[in-house]
């Protein structure tokens, strides 16, 4: 009897201390996500966001407008530049810091993990406006730099060439930080003793790095570079500060479509069906990475 | 003596890293500093000749960016303050309570991690419209308040609570309310550290729904307003450099004062980027 009462209690109580996050999330998320869908069969716009009347049901013709759009496909370019450049960039430089960083010989540990951890915290429209001026054609600190090496000025940002690899770098500069972390628990988890064996047998720190390291840190190398993707297919606020999406259309990235769309010319029915191909990506990309995920150790 | 060079190897590579990755922000406060025209000048200066500070006095004159740095705070707070408290209850009452249809309801919500907040946007302001929310600072806070990564987590580290204490609670009397204050909060309060610093950090830098909600000037959040400015005076360098340290300062303070929280949660592959 007081058992089941208990019971009741817990039952009720798990109720009450689930309904805000439940009715936010399905208020404010899932039931957005299932309008969005239906958004992207209507031909909602200007007017329609004026009077909803105006907006009808079109079937998939967004879909179709989509596959005769270049600047659509284009965008869908410059997203997987961006991200399949950005991201094992992102996971090199990272595995990189954390070696050095993680090494036996290195003093001030702290400071330099600190050191390359701050990009990570800075707030991306902030930084990305200091890009721009470190970018700039004849101010800009990096073409003095190069200058230096008697490398001739590029005009990073206004050349359609050069103006998505200044973001990646760009990118690789702000995100590493925080993959590095991660690679050091990794490092760190990985047992003395194979060290201590390997360097019986004499084997140099190259091929420590090559048989011992590596293999250890194989499956969480691979998976970080896909979670890193993830994010990196949602390209938006570098090209919109930097660049607005050029020259040329080259930076113009699947978000920043999608934004100009919907919130600039209110085509919002077009609009939702970029967000549902952006949407398609990534689930393929969540598919991907649950099948590459390490065995929780 | 191998091993000498091997150091100095090793730490010339460390310093050189250290150098670029803080230059650029190194560069923004000297540049804030400077006087008019001296950022574009070369060769490139590192120490403002005659520092000034005459473009923070713009900055919060002019600009009337004191009243961004406010929407900012409130905005970041209100954020932190609510999420945490709401997820809090929801990740304990998955990990901990027994109840019908607990795994099914779990398992719909992570289903929803894998959606992209962008698809959630267009219909999600067309309703905000309707709600009168466009333009207030609810409506940036309203879809932060929840979190279904930060609800895994503390489910995650709720599981290690025994139940024997939490039974113990409730043969003694205890009401659920009270079991949740006194004996769950204080032992997930090191989960909620890290959460609290991390939801801050991403609140105060988010930029693409707060530039879609926010139209009215004056309710813009600090990263909104800069990208606004950035249209008139992209020629000012030295003024938006100190529009963009006083944007960066107070997510790197908080940052550099509470990191230890911060990073150990990362460590312990809690918090994601």
């Amino acid at each position: 009897m007081r058992a089941e009462t208990i019971e009741r209690q817990v039952a009720r109580a798990a109720w009450l201390f689930l309904a805000p996050a439940l009715l936010l999330i399905g208020l404010f998320f899932f039931l957005p996500a299932a309008a969005a869908l239906v958004l992207s069969l209507t031909d909602f716009d200007i007017y329609a966001l004026a009077d909803i009347g105006n907006a009808r049901v079109v079937g998939a013709s967004n879909y179709a407008r989509l596959i005769d759009h270049p600047l659509f496909w284009t965008a869908l370019k410059n997203t997987f530049y961006f991200a399949l450049g950005c991201g094992p960039l992102t996971v090199l430089v990272a595995l990189v810091a954390a070696l050095l960083v993680n090494a036996p010989l290195t003093r001030s540990r702290t400071f330099f993990r600190t050191a390359y951890f701050v990009p990570f915290v800075t707030t991306l429209v902030a930084v990305a406006i200091v890009w721009r001026y470190l970018y700039h054609k004849n101010y800009g600190l990096l073409n003095y730099t190069l200058g230096a090496f008697g490398i001739e000025p590029v005009d990073w940002l206004g050349d359609p060439t050069w103006a998505m690899p200044a973001i990646i770098l760009m990118a690789v500069w702000k995100n590493f930080g925080y993959y590095m972390l991660i690679f050091i628990a990794g490092l760190q988890a990985i047992p003395r003793e194979l060290y201590e064996a390997a360097e019986l047998d004499g084997a140099s720190a190259w091929r420590r790095f090559l048989h011992v390291t590596l293999p250890q840190l194989g499956p969480s190398l691979v998976f970080v570079g896909v979670v890193v993707m993830i994010g990196y297919f949602q390209l938006f606020a570098e090209p919109y500060v930097m660049t607005q999406g050029g020259p040329l259309k080259s930076t113009t990235s699947l978000v920043l479509l999608m934004y100009e769309e919907g919130f600039r010319w209110w085509r919002m029915g077009f609009a939702a069906a970029i967000a549902f191909v952006l949407f398609v990506i990534i689930l393929i990309w969540t598919l991907i990475q649950r099948r590459l995920e390490p065995k929780a150790a | 003596m191998r091993r000498a060079w091997q150091s100095v190897l090793l730490h010339v590579a460390l310093v050189a890293g250290a150098v670029v990755a803080l230059l650029p922000i190194v560069w923004m406060i000297a540049a804030s500093f400077m006087p008019t025209g001296e950022a574009t000048t070369l060769p490139p200066k590192f120490i403002p000749s005659n520092p000034t500070l005459e473009h923070y006095r713009a900055v919060f004159t002019r600009l009337d960016m004191g009243r961004y740095l406010l929407n900012s705070t409130l905005v970041a707070l209100l954020v932190t303050g609510t999420s945490l408290v709401i997820n809090a209850m929801a990740g304990y009452a998955f990990a901990k309570l027994r109840f019908r249809g607990r795994d099914v309801t779990f398992r719909v919500l992570t289903a929803g991690l894998m959606l992209p907040v962008q698809v959630v946007m267009l219909p999600l302001f067309l309703f905000f419209k309707q709600l009168g929310l466009i333009n207030t600072y609810w409506g940036v806070i309203i879809p932060s308040m929840a979190s279904i990564f930060a609800i895994f987590l503390i489910r995650q580290y709720a599981t290690a609570i025994p139940d024997d204490l939490l039974d113990a609670a409730r043969i003694d009397g205890a009401s659920e309310a009270r079991i949740f204050r006194a004996v769950v909060l204080p032992v997930i309060i090191p989960i909620l550290a890290t959460l609290a610093i991390w939801t801050f950090l991403t609140t105060w830098n988010d930029f693409m729904w707060p530039l879609i909600v926010l139209s009215d000037e004056r309710r813009y959040t600090l990263p909104v307003a800069l990208a606004n400015l950035l249209g008139e005076h992209v020629q000012d360098v030295e003024l938006m450099m100190a529009g963009s340290v006083l944007t960066i300062m107070p997510v790197l303070a908080v940052f550099l004062f509470l990191q230890r929280y911060y990073i150990r949660g990362i460590m312990a592959g809690s918090v994601k980027g």
